[in-house]
């Protein structure tokens, strides 16, 4: 009746799962019993949980992402403190447990906080750069979010119910064959990992369509936004290359539960093609998330230093040649692997080419900044902190391309560092300056300086302090995912480590402290005229936050940075344009579509874990028949009269000539 | 050839500065990668700072004339130019690619060079014939099997000093990696496969070697010490191993495939021959994992496995 | 500041004012509805090819894998396939019609030729599953041997793409049944045939790659 599940795969013998589950489980039903008692319930469902707005799916990615960093975060704690007293001892993590925290730690990190983080700010941000009203496919969009969600739920569930892997975040066979690995751990991981890589998959088709087939009149490729293009690239990459992660998966998945031998050791299985098939995904992923990431930075360093961005042309076309280079280096995660000298050697110089790509972008970053006017503000701070950190992690990066180099490196803590390097302080920094740079876009207010300030540099030395001892103990020759550890020479240098995650950990409370209280003063950070920092593309031109509508008539696009030139135009002839002919907006309306949906991918997913096969009929049932009902409605859309739409729009107009009679400009 | 000199008159130039700037960390990397005692280690050091040189001599420009820029054109400074329509430069574009193409074409010439000098499969040069070991990683042991001596040591290496090693490596159950990082390169074990790895150790001398690829609960403990000894000592312990304990024959063999953690070192004081052979094409079936309690959490210390 | 134009500016010198000479040029703003879907679906259609190309290439690699067991020549009944095929085939062609059907929005040519259709991939169906109960029967079922799991993988992929597409294709009928022609329907038709042929482009891969291919090894 309920498969594998019974009382005895919940850990009620380890205080630790038990107790971390407890208090999360006790504040996930306080957070529900309040918003049920007090009657907040009718109004997420109707403007959050429902909705098809773009920037609403943005926020609650965003929300989903931080919160699961946190999550990540944690393991990372549990990690360095276990190595810390493990030195010729057990510490407190035995290994079945410990192995579980670094499998969970990077499948958390990457799938459920990385990944929406960045796919949160693309939806935010994109279609308001682009001058449109919504994503191509706006319920497909909510479907994306909400499977997203129902991945980070199982992997959270397998704390409580059974276990996760304990394979590391790529389960390499044969390690995670039934064989080798017969728990439900690999299952989890296996489920998780495939229902929220769909949701990836349908959000790289919606921005791909978006972005190549809806953008505001007069708006040619090469006068996009830079964070446009990169969220191009990325997308055009996720539809590239997360179906075969889909594939590689699937087979493992049959492996696993039908008894097939793709890559058992038995019956001619071959393990290397997992590790092929699974880094072809695996490399394009990490520009999936770095892409964005040098949209962001591009973004920020131009703004703050109120100048065009430098080499447009070189950026756009360094971010292609990245895109299509990251196909074609995925043997580099496996030198040692023994494939000759040639092999080897092409992969080895191919990884290094694509070092050109970024080191084209540093240098661009550089020249924006040169004969600009800069303001550190904090996302100014994250990409600077950026800039310097990505560079030494680029080098690194190159060091470990070196096939004979790699042949020391290879999956010694010196490898952990570097990539804990670019992913740190490429993606995390870039997200973090994109949360702080777009916030008050999205809530209206912004977000603390003094916090926020103070959270980059705790991160920042936090980062440093940290890895830099990972660094020289991967030299010393220590190894990854070790539980415990004999050799002496390592311990200082672990201990130090150890001390790093307690500055970066005050990184982390600055900034959960610097929302809360920008959230307590947000009257006095109130961001009245919709373009807190004299930006440039036209997300600017909206209020903040956006109206659903977003733009009351599309803006009609001249040129490259369309919104400076609307905005010098008003300085210059000191008057805003014409007011637009308002017209009746239709806009999508609200659809339960992908949060029922996400409910049946919940249970299925569970239920397949757990080899509940009716369960699994049930769910996949329900999925079908909540998508035969969507495509049954009739009235898709709803009509926001001109009136409305005249309203919002003149109420901004308003806040803009204030602006406008008050702005004194950067210092010539 | 001429490339390979001047890859090679270059790299010389660049040790000098990367010895300098790394000078503190080699101080604190006693018996690690930067601590070689062997040619392959030291050859993949030398590349490895090499590459380290070539690199900072961008990278260090780099930081400083970011935070420079940074720092001079910052709002209060009176001082600096301000040009808020200057975003393109044909020439500052030339410079920038060609910057990194040029380091790159660089690296390109040690990678290609370096990687087929240093291919593990190669022999190594030397008078001396090669001392063949064959490497088996089991959960969680290694299994050094010596077919000319005929006798096989766990998680205890010994060979002779200065005399090439010729290691051939497989895997009983799950992936390993074979790594002693005083003699450089690393190399993956895998079920089915065999890989070749060459190495040598110069002086006599005790070094770590362990597992560096996770292969599950006993990983941490994937460990072993290469014992680098004079020829009569080799000598020694060879005739040592081979007046005691068992036989390694397929019998015992299937006994130590099963998952054991932190096994002491010992010796077996025959080999069947062809073992390794076997093991490799799988004409021995693979390893067994957990047995106990499936399909509950397998082996863990905790329960003594 | 001087006064500048901002219609002439051009900071990237990207070599053009204004718009209209670059690629890419968005004049008239956001495509027609029935143009984004279709595009989307053509870059969905594209993911689903990458997905089948990772099984192709494990095919690839697996295909001499044995393992002591039935080789593909040994296996393949090429009559079968050349039915399977035919049937495929015929139901694109009846695909085609329906389209044809919609375009002149006659619904009874419509049904016909989508009851047709759906005859035909259920037959292909059929005759896949038979295919697949006769190897299990003969001990070559996807556990036998690494290649028979890829063999088995691929070409089920393949089969549950288009058991999927008949589950679309009633679903297709039910809406026009009650909805008519209406445009958000018509633009659905559209995906689904699309679909449709796309599942007859990799059943020619599928075929050639490893029906014709392993029947001659």
């Amino acid at each position: 009746m309920l498969g594998k599940l019974s009382w005895d795969v919940i850990p009620f013998d380890q205080p630790l799962p038990m107790i971390a589950s407890a208090v999360v489980a006790l504040a996930i039903l306080g957070v529900l019993a309040w918003v049920f008692l007090a009657g907040h319930f009718p109004y997420l469902w109707r403007e959050w949980i429902t909705s098809v707005d773009h920037k609403r799916i943005g926020v609650m990615y965003t929300l989903l992402a931080l919160l699961m960093l946190l999550r990540g975060f944690s393991d990372a704690v549990m990690m360095r403190s276990q190595q810390a007293l493990a030195f010729q001892a057990p510490g407190y993590l035995p290994p079945d447990h410990f192995n579980q925290v670094f499998s969970a730690h990077g499948t958390i990190m990457i799938f459920f906080g990385a990944m929406p983080f960045v796919i949160g700010l693309m939806n935010l941000v994109v279609p308001l750069q682009l001058g449109v009203r919504d994503v191509a496919f706006p319920t497909l969009n909510s479907v994306s979010f909400w499977l997203t969600a129902t991945g980070a739920l199982l992997v959270n569930i397998s704390l409580v119910i059974g276990e996760f892997a304990r394979t590391g975040w790529l389960p390499y066979p044969p390690l995670s064959e039934t064989a080798y690995s017969p728990g439900v751990g690999v299952d989890y991981y296996l489920w998780a990992v495939q229902i929220a890589g769909v949701g990836t998959l349908l959000t790289g088709i919606n921005f791909v369509t978006t972005i190549l087939k809806m953008r505001a009149p007069g708006m040619s490729y090469l006068s996009m936004s830079m964070f446009c293009w990169t969220s191009l690239a990325a997308s055009l990459l996720i539809v590239a290359a997360f179906p075969i992660l889909t594939a590689t998966l699937a087979m493992l998945t049959l492996d696993r539960y039908f008894g097939f031998h793709f890559f058992t050791n038995e019956a001619g299985g071959n393990m290397l093609m997992f590790v092929n098939l699974i880094w072809a995904w695996g490399h394009p992923e990490v520009y999936i998330l770095v892409l964005p990431a040098f949209g962001i930075f591009s973004e920020v360093i131009s703004t703050f230093s109120s100048k065009p961005l430098f080499g447009y042309r070189s950026m756009v076309a360094a971010t292609l040649f990245i895109c299509i280079v990251s196909f074609m280096v995925w043997l580099h995660h496996f030198f040692t692997m023994g494939a000759g000298a040639d092999v080897n050697a092409a992969f080895g110089i191919a990884t290094s080419i694509i070092a050109v790509g970024t080191g084209v972008k540093i240098y661009n970053w550089m020249f924006t900044m040169y004969g600009g006017r800069i303001r550190f503000a904090t996302p100014m701070l994250w990409s600077l902190g950026f800039m310097v950190t990505f560079v030494i992690g680029g080098m690194t990066g190159v060091l470990l391309a070196v096939p004979p180099a790699d042949f020391l490196l290879h999956n010694s803590l010196f490898l952990v560092a570097h990539f804990h390097n670019v992913i740190i302080g490429g993606v995390l920094f870039g997200a973090f300056a994109g949360y702080t740079y777009w916030f008050p876009k999205a809530f209206g207010f912004r977000l603390h300086e003094g916090w926020g300030k103070l959270a980059f540099w705790l991160t920042l030395i936090g980062f440093y302090a940290t890895f830099v001892p990972l660094y020289t103990v991967g030299l010393l020759g220590m190894t990854r995912r070790m539980q415990h550890f004999d050799v002496p020479a390592w311990y200082p240098w672990v201990l130090v480590a150890g001390a790093g995650m307690l500055i970066t950990t005050a990184g982390v409370v600055a900034q959960i402290i610097q929302l809360v209280v920008s959230i307590r003063q947000r009257a006095a950070l109130r961001d009245v005229t919709g373009d807190p920092w004299d930006g440039r593309s036209l997300e600017w031109a909206t209020p903040s936050p956006p109206p659903v509508f977003n733009f009351a008539a599309l803006p009609h696009v001249e040129g490259e940075e369309p919104y400076w030139s609307i905005k010098q135009r008003a300085r210059e002839q000191n008057r805003l344009r014409d007011e637009p002919e308002y017209e009746p907006i239709e806009m999508p309306r609200n659809s339960p579509t992908g949060f029922i949906c996400a409910f049946f991918a919940t249970v299925m997913g569970f239920a397949l874990i757990w080899h509940i096969w009716w369960m699994v009929a049930l769910g996949a049932l329900g999925a079908f028949a909540t998508f035969v009902v969507f495509a049954w409605r009739d009235i898709p859309e709803y009509v926001i009269p001109a009136a409305e739409v005249a309203r919002i729009d003149r109420a901004n107009r308003s806040a803009r000539r204030e602006a406008l009679a008050t702005y004194t400009g950067p210092r010539p | 050839m001429l490339l390979r000199a001047i890859v090679r008159n270059c790299a010389v130039l660049g040790r000098v500065g990367a010895t300098t700037l790394l000078a503190g960390l080699l101080a604190g990397c006693q018996g690690g990668v930067l601590d070689p005692h062997g040619p392959v280690g030291a050859a993949q050091r030398t590349i490895l700072l090499n590459s380290v040189a070539i690199m900072l001599a961008i990278v260090i420009p780099t930081i400083v004339a970011t935070l420079g820029f940074a720092w001079w054109f910052r709002e209060t400074n009176t001082r600096a130019r301000y040009l808020p329509e200057w975003a393109y430069s044909g020439r500052i574009e030339l410079v920038v690619w060609s910057i990194p193409i040029l380091v790159i074409l660089f690296l390109s010439g040690i990678i290609w060079i370096g990687s087929h000098d240093l291919d593990p499969m190669k022999p190594l040069d030397s008078q001396q014939q090669p001392l063949e070991v064959q490497v088996v990683s089991l959960d969680w042991k290694w299994l050094f099997i010596y077919p000319e001596q005929n006798v096989a040591s766990i998680n205890r290496l010994v060979v002779p000093a200065g005399r090439p090693v010729h290691f051939s490596l497989t895997s009983a159950s799950v992936m390993n990696a074979f790594f002693v990082p005083q003699l450089g390169g690393m190399i993956y074990t895998m079920n089915g496969m065999t890989t070749q790895l060459h190495l040598q150790a110069d002086q006599q001398g005790e070094f770590y070697g362990r597992s560096a690829h996770f292969s599950g609960d006993g990983f941490p403990g994937m460990q072993f010490v290469l014992h680098a000894v004079a020829v009569d000592a080799f000598d020694a312990f060879v005739n040592s191993a081979r007046s005691q304990g068992q036989a390694l024959d397929r019998a015992s063999y299937q006994e130590l495939a099963r998952q054991s953690l932190d096994v002491p070192p010992s010796t077996y004081r025959s080999v069947e021959p062809d073992l390794f052979h076997e093991i490799a094409t799988q004409g021995v079936p693979p390893a067994p994992g957990p047995q106990a309690g499936r399909p509950e959490p397998s082996v863990s210390p905790k329960t003594g496995g | 500041m001087t006064a500048i134009d901002v219609r002439e500016r051009d900071p990237y010198h990207l070599g053009h004012r204004g718009h209209g000479h670059a690629p890419g040029h968005g004049d008239g703003g956001p495509a027609p509805i029935r143009i984004v879907v279709g595009y989307g679906f053509w870059i969905f259609l594209l993911s689903d090819i990458v997905m089948f190309s990772a099984f192709f290439a494990a095919y690839a690699v697996l295909a001499g894998k044995t393992a002591g067991g039935p080789s593909g020549a040994e296996l393949f009944d090429l009559r079968n396939v050349a039915i399977e095929t035919a049937a495929l085939l015929l139901s694109s062609f009846t695909c085609g019609l329906a389209s044809l059907a919609v375009t002149a929005r006659r619904s009874s040519w419509f049904y016909v030729a989508m009851a047709l259709t759906f005859v035909l991939g259920a037959s292909f169906i059929l005759l896949e599953l038979r295919e697949f109960a006769h190897m299990i029967a003969r001990d070559a079922g996807p556990t036998r041997s690494a290649f028979l799991s890829a063999f088995f993988t691929l070409v089920g992929c393949h089969g549950l793409h288009v058991t999927a597409g008949l589950l679309w294709l009633l679903t297709m009928m039910a809406q026009i049944f009650a909805k008519g022609f209406r445009d958000d329907i018509l633009r659905r038709f559209m995906c689904f045939s699309l679909f449709w042929h796309a599942l007859d482009i990799i059943w020619v891969a599928l075929f050639t790659v490893v029906y014709l291919l392993g029947a001659s090894r």
